[in-house]
């Protein structure tokens, strides 16, 4: 980057993606014309990526306290108490674009990234999660996207030694040009040790640790927020590089540190690297920072003032340090490996300085960046309502096994056992619960309880009516911990919309919140951290809403935990909740009738706690067999899925009623589960639904090698395991 | 029963194996660290899982050289037990305390799942509370497990009985579907001479209680712990 005449410094804002009406307001900040780069750091701090300009407004909707709530959105991750002196400090985190581009390495880094956020607030990482939107399988480009992301995160996650136990991973056409590949990370802390970003102490020493600084991912953020045209592929060097290696280390070197008193403050370098770490720690604090960027670890020789401070190089922290406890600090990251170095001091002039070679390279304030950072009320129209479908409309199948067969083994619902196979989910040897059930279950280590995890969305649900995919992605992933038997505590969230310029978008995006927000309310289960990632657009054509939601929950007695297996035969199946044979927006309508039409199944807030809480009284008391909700696909994927985990298999009585039998079986209704309990606790399971008020029957009997329906149809177990674990291993050697 | 595991930078399943041998051992194992060159007097040094130096230049390659490792190679000469898991698998073909090699899994990907393995061999510590012939399910999880070596070192390693563990299909035939690596001989471990060293790649450490989904591999510590 050479130095540019100032004339030509408002033509370079535009290329950093700053509007005129922002650079003029960082010209007023300044009081004079700011260098390149001032420049710089102005516009990776009002990247959409790391101001949230756009979306703020509508985040501050969302409900984010609860007597359990330690910290909540503002931190690198939020803080929850879950008891005996221990909290869960966990965030979900969107590497879209970066994914898109060069998959390993975007999905890679996206895990590392996270992982930074939550061990940088003093938690060991125990479990990753992942949420994946695809395009079309028969788009050229979706088999190496597939391979790719997955390998990247396996790559990281499996080298890092923290288990991958959880996910979901959807196609659809919508998201051809742009995937989403959410990462998530849960991690466990003292709850009195747990470490924030905000300085303190004017002369305490500024620190340096972990990798060198060198020019990859320079304006990482600004291309995390624009569009994507036809010049993808020139921002390749965008992207980051990780090296789980150093990250391992940097783990063990954090939290062997943060078992003494010498850290004031931490914060890693993620997006906009060490611009946005200094001003996030000195912003905090109220305070001034002045670091000197000769003293900055670097990879490279020659590096600019603007490509040390915009570098997105990975694997690095910022932290301030206690006077006089460098040498204990410095001697803990030696033993590791890593780069120690102190780059700068704290101040009280309320200043970014940095100096260059004896020069001032950059000399800002602090607190107007965020005070007078831009905030946008963009335009926004509602998504157009689409009529609800009436299920007799909708033909039913000649073969109600045929269809099963059909969905089973349709891309959104097939195994993901490809996937999670490439994943180390079993390292620290506390996972209870692995891939493939509703929640991940993972043991708090060396006690008797354990946390459930999960992350959901339906993507399609959104687009057809926002604020009822908001609340319904709330509402699952309350259900799915639910079903396991932990009782749900609050979620992180991944907003992954389009471009938040055109009203439409802006729609989806408030929409989704609304529906969310009073999902969350109701099921007092608040929004801790999160991200929001918009730009998921190609040309016109933007991704299908997607606000991913990663749900934490706690499991007090292990010995209850569920499972969605078939334990035995001779059993009950026992369907809890109503069923009235919602079609529209479904997977029966998608891939057996090929229409993609209609409204949502809405979501009954009242009906959901209802039913769950019933649901989780009967876990804890009764103790069922085997318990599972109805999610894609509805009632006779559930059973299936039951079927399937047990080896065993089920005939099914469906009560004749007005709802359609294709629409009872396929409709993807909410607030439902399945539980398996003996013959003999049916009639007492039942008279305490009926005095809750909460729907509940018996749907029918486990046992043989088949799956039935009313007698007329069957298919058996092997044949529907065959069908759903055959797509994806298929598929991806390219059979399929 | 004292114990030491060996931490490299990129170790990870460290804990795993220390938490397995205080529970059936009932006396926690010390944790050296690589640069140190001492080793106190044990009965069983331990090369755990992970990714040592980050599975840089090859598997175990580096941490071959690592400093503490002449001492556990002059350990082992005078008899001192050693296992390795996993990476410390690696480890001890790399550093010549077992023959042979191990290469990327022929399907090219890392495998996380539950494997059959058949117990070739109870004719030594780590194997003792097992039977010969016995079926135990264990899982894996590695991207590098594919064992290699010459003809000669295959013929004279099931000649003098030193394969411990063999990959077998459900019903315990060690075809190529039951071998989920490409591993020579479908081979998960195998030992020296004196059987006192032992390298596999299944982990033991994370199948010792019903909770985790099976406890195949507490026959195995209840071995080195009799």
């Amino acid at each position: 980057m050479t130095v540019r005449p100032e004339a030509n410094m408002e033509t370079l804002a535009r290329e950093f993606g700053m509007s005129a009406e922002e650079y003029a307001l960082s010209v007023e900040i300044m009081g004079r014309t700011p260098n390149v780069t001032e420049l710089g750091i102005f516009s990776v701090m009002w990247s959409e990526h790391c101001s949230y300009k756009s979306s703020k407004k509508w985040l501050r909707k969302l409900p984010t306290t609860a007597p359990w709530v330690v910290c909540g959105p503002g931190e690198n991750a939020g803080v929850i108490d879950i008891g005996d002196g221990m909290v869960a400090i966990f965030k979900m985190e969107s590497h879209n674009h970066p994914s898109f581009i060069e998959p390993y390495q975007g999905a890679a880094t996206g895990v590392g990234g996270i992982l930074r956020d939550v061990f940088t607030m003093g938690a060991r990482p125990i479990a990753n999660l992942n949420a994946l939107r695809f395009g079309d399988p028969k788009h050229p480009k979706t088999r190496q996207l597939v391979s790719g992301v997955v390998a990247g995160i396996g790559g990281y996650g499996n080298c890092v030694g923290v288990p991958t136990v959880g996910g979901e991973c959807t196609f659809h056409p919508r998201f051809n040009g742009n995937i989403l590949v959410n990462a998530m990370t849960v991690g466990l802390a003292r709850k009195d040790k747990v470490f924030y970003a905000r300085a303190a102490g004017i002369g305490n020493p500024v620190v340096y640790v972990g990798s060198k600084t060198g020019r990859d991912g320079i304006h990482g953020a600004t291309m995390a927020s624009a569009v994507f045209g036809a010049e993808v592929e020139a921002k390749r060097p965008t992207v980051q590089v990780g090296d789980p290696f150093t990250e391992k280390l940097l783990i063990e070197a954090c939290l062997e540190l943060m078992a003494t008193d010498a850290i004031v403050a931490i914060q890693d370098m993620g997006a906009a690297g060490l611009t946005s770490s200094s001003f996030e720690m000195a912003g905090k604090g109220g305070l001034g920072i002045e670091i000197d960027l000769d003293k900055v670890p670097q990879r490279e020789t020659g590096m600019s003032p603007y490509e040390i401070m915009l570098s997105e190089s990975q694997e690095r922290m910022l932290m301030v340090l206690k006077q006089g406890r460098e040498g204990e600090a410095e001697r803990i990251f030696k033993k590791w490996e890593l780069d120690f170095a102190v780059v700068g001091t704290l101040t009280d002039t309320g200043r970014l300085v940095l100096k260059h070679k004896g020069q001032v390279a950059a000399d800002m304030p602090v607190a107007p960046l965020s005070e007078q950072m831009p905030e946008y009320a963009r335009p926004w129209v509602p998504s157009p309502p689409r009529p609800m479908v009436d299920a007799s409309t909708v033909p039913a199948p000649d073969d109600i096994a045929a269809a099963l067969r059909t969905l089973i083994s349709c891309p959104d619902i097939a195994s993901k056992r490809w996937i999670y196979e490439q994943y180390d989910h079993m390292v620290m040897a506390d996972t209870l619960q692995r891939p493939g059930g509703d929640a991940a279950v993972v043991r708090i280590h060396g006690s008797d309880r354990g946390l459930a995890l999960v992350t959901d969305c339906t993507p399609r649900y959104c687009d057809a009516d926002p604020k009822m995919g908001g609340a319904q992605a709330v509402a699952e992933t309350w259900r799915n911990i639910t079903a396991v038997g932990a009782k749900p505590l609050a979620v992180t969230d991944c907003m992954n919309f389009g471009n938040p310029e055109r009203p439409e978008i802006m729609g989806q995006f408030a929409g989704c919140i609304e529906g969310m927000a009073e999902a969350c309310k109701a099921l007092d289960f608040p929004v801790v951290s999160g991200n929001v990632s918009l730009y998921n657009d190609t040309g016109a054509v933007g991704v299908q809403p997607t606000p991913a939601i990663g749900g934490v929950g706690i499991l007090d007695n292990l010995r209850v935990m569920q499972t969605i297996a078939i334990k035995a035969a001779g059993n009950a199946l026992l369907l809890i909740g109503e069923t009235k044979g919602h079609l529209g927006a479904s997977l029966y309508l998608r891939e057996v009738a090929q229409r993609e039409d209609g409204a949502p199944p809405p979501v009954d807030l009242t009906a959901e706690r209802r039913n769950g809480d019933f649901v989780r009284d009967t876990i804890r008391t009764g103790r069922p067999l085997a318990t599972h909700d109805c999610s894609d696909g509805g009632l006779l994927i559930a059973v299936a899925e039951m079927a399937m985990a047990g080896g065993i298999g089920a005939a099914l009585t469906i009560p004749a009623s007005t709802v359609p039998l294709h629409a009872f079986l396929f409709g993807e209704d909410q607030a439902r589960y399945v539980l398996e309990v003996p013959e003999a606790d049916v009639a007492g399971i039942l008279a305490r639904a009926k005095a809750e008020d909460v729907p509940a029957a018996k749907i029918g009997t486990t046992g043989g090698a088949a799956l039935t329906v009313n007698g007329a149809w069957a298919i058996s177990v092997g044949d529907l395991k065959v069908a759903n674990e055959a797509w994806l291993p298929a598929y991806m050697a390219g059979k399929a | 029963m004292k114990s030491a595991v060996i931490v490299f930078p990129g170790s990870n399943c460290d804990r795993d194996v220390a938490v397995a041998l205080t529970r059936i051992t009932g006396t926690a194992p010390a944790m050296v660290w690589h640069g140190d060159q001492a080793i106190p007097n044990v009965d069983l040094i331990v090369l755990p899982g992970g990714f040592s130096y980050g599975d840089y230049l090859r598997t175990g390659a580096i941490a071959a050289h690592s400093p503490v490792m002449g001492e556990v190679k002059t350990r082992a000469a005078k008899g001192v037990p050693v296992l390795g898991i996993c990476n410390g698998f690696q480890i001890l073909t790399e550093s010549g305390l077992l023959p042979g090699a191990l290469v990327r899994n022929v399907g090219l990907h890392f495998i996380c799942r539950d494997v059959h393995l058949k117990v070739e061999s109870a004719d030594s510590m780590f194997t003792r509370r097992y039977k010969k012939g016995q079926q135990i399910k264990i899982p894996i999880a590695h991207a590098d497990g594919n064992y290699r070596a010459d003809a000669e070192t295959l013929r004279r390693l099931e000649g003098e009985g030193r394969v411990a563990f063999r990959y077998v299909n459900a019903k315990g035939e060690a075809t190529e579907q039951g071998n989920p690596n490409g591993s020579a001989n479908n081979i998960a471990g195998i030992f020296n001479e004196k059987r006192t060293v032992l390298g596999l790649m299944p982990h033991p450490e994370r199948a010792i209680e019903q909770l985790l989904g099976g406890s195949d591999g507490r026959a195995f510590f209840e071995g080195i712990a009799a």
